[in-house]
């Protein structure tokens, strides 16, 4: 897989390690990933950082057999849209289990997302795990 | 030098397991045998996806949670590895970036063979006792490798432990009441740069190295301390394999029955640098006010480090209101894999 630029990675870490996002003070709303302006107040808005629970359900999954560059040795996998307890839905692998189904609770762990080649630089973020 | 203390612990285990008997089918030996031999049933194998900075950071937000602290009130981090995922690059501040510690705060890796968590135990304990930080974090993490067909092939597995060190005596639920070490040039086992899987000494593994090391630190202990086996609750030994901790004991006179409580290798393996700190987390999950536990680890080249601690009455509230996951939670939450997934896990398989 082509590496991601350094300076985006080390920008995201905050998000992909512990789900920093936004939240905005004015309409009560998350965000995630973060947001410099709220898309619902505009000017009005009061965005502040937000360090996200790491708890939500399966909103939806498909299972990835033949997975992009970079992931054969993970393959079979499953790939989920997960809703954090807060709102927002993100997109992201289940670890530990070969069946889910929606519904499902989960919390966020903290992996080996991809390794940019075996002399590079090893990405590491969150994935879920059923609860 | 004013009393300092475990504020909260935590460990990870990886769920999946193998068994001895189906690694010893795939080179032809008897299982049962060398199931017997080392005192091994089965052993955890990280996920393809794991390696020692995520099972650290796991054991970290773990004894975090436990020690209800802010985490950017942690003033220092010790992660203690002989698998470190990077020569360079720190697995320290991966763990200090995903608890959310950064940017004020010391970090450093430590290596020492199994020994190097407690090793950052001592450090954590000199900067808290001398008020220089007020939480320190040390953690013991591996993901241990033994070379296809070796005999370490059996024991070497994964596993993490952490410690949040504080001096706040409303907050110890464990107190570090002393410390020593026992330390030599042994060459018992060792991993040049760059080459993929240990070397040791065989059989010299054992009397001059873990037996001496463990036993000299341990007496030197009692010493310290004017105490004697009858003084203490539980014995924590570094765990190479279910017989040597057993052993050591005897060898000691001190009462099997004290060890066998913090002993998890005969279901987990042998995780290195989280072994003992794993049976320290392990007991303090049932030990009682007042009890006392004496631990040592053991790390290869050579060095054992001994501590005398004294469980406070705060840890019945703590661990009543912890509702993260305890080593039994981990322990129970196993699936089996086969030799052939297990070279995959552990990328044995060159693709
Ligand atoms: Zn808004």
């Amino acid at each position: 897989m082509p590496s991601e630029n350094l300076a985006i990675t080390w920008r995201r870490i905050p998000e992909r390690y512990r789900l920093v996002g936004t939240f905005c003070r004015n309409c009560q709303t998350s965000y995630f990933p973060a947001r410099k302006l709220c898309p619902k107040c505009r000017r009005k808005g009061k965005i502040e950082q937000k360090q996200f629970s790491g708890r939500g359900k399966i909103y939806s999954f498909t299972e990835v057999t033949a997975g992009p560059s970079g992931f054969e040795k993970q393959t079979p996998y499953i790939l989920a849209i997960v809703e954090l307890e807060e709102g927002p839905k993100l997109t992201a692998q289940i670890v530990g289990a070969r069946k889910v189904k929606i519904g499902d609770a989960v919390e966020a762990v903290f992996r080996k997302i991809i390794e940019d080649s075996e002399e590079g630089l090893i990405h590491y973020g969150y994935k879920f795990r059923l609860v | 030098m004013q009393s300092v203390g475990i504020v909260g612990y935590g460990v990870c285990v990886p769920k999946y397991r193998i068994k001895v008997q189906e690694i010893a089918r795939v080179w032809g030996e008897e299982g049962d045998r060398i199931s017997a031999s080392l005192g091994i049933i089965e052993k955890s194998v990280p996920d393809i996806d794991e390696d020692a900075a995520t099972l650290a950071v796991e054991a970290a937000r773990n004894a975090i949670a436990f020690a209800k602290i802010k985490p950017d009130a942690i003033g220092a981090i010790y992660v203690g590895s002989e698998s470190h995922p990077y020569a360079v690059k720190p697995t320290a501040t991966i763990v200090a970036e995903a608890i959310g510690a950064t940017p004020n705060l010391t970090a450093a890796d430590l290596e020492f063979a199994c020994k190097a968590g407690t090793a950052g135990i001592q450090i954590c304990m000199g900067l808290v006792g001398a008020n220089m930080v007020r939480y320190g974090l040390a953690i013991g993490a591996d993901t241990s490798q033994g070379r296809p067909g070796d005999a370490l092939e059996y024991t070497a597995s994964a596993g993490a432990a952490a410690f949040v060190i504080g001096r706040e005596k409303e907050e110890i639920v464990a107190e570090i009441e002393a410390t020593c070490s026992f330390t030599t040039d042994t060459p018992d086992f060792w991993r040049r740069q760059h080459a993929e899987y240990p070397s040791h000494g065989g059989r010299f593994t054992g009397a001059p190295a873990y037996f001496r090391h463990i036993i000299g630190a341990t007496q030197a202990l009692f010493e310290k301390t004017g105490t004697r086996a009858a003084d203490y609750d539980y014995f924590v030994f570094h765990q190479p394999n279910g017989k040597f901790p057993i052993e050591a004991a005897k060898k000691m006179g001190i009462d099997p029955q004290k060890v066998k409580p913090g002993l998890f290798t005969p279901i987990i393996g042998n995780t290195y640098s989280g072994a003992s700190p794993i049976g320290l987390c392990g007991v303090l999950d049932i030990a009682k006010p007042g009890q006392r536990i004496l631990l040592t680890s053991f790390g290869s080249g050579a060095g054992s480090d001994a501590f005398a601690i004294r469980v406070t009455d705060a840890i019945e509230k703590k661990r009543g209101e912890y509702c993260g996951r305890r080593l039994s939670d981990y322990l129970n939450d196993k699936e089996y894999i086969d030799y052939a997934i297990y070279v995959k896990h552990r990328r044995k398989l060159k693709m």
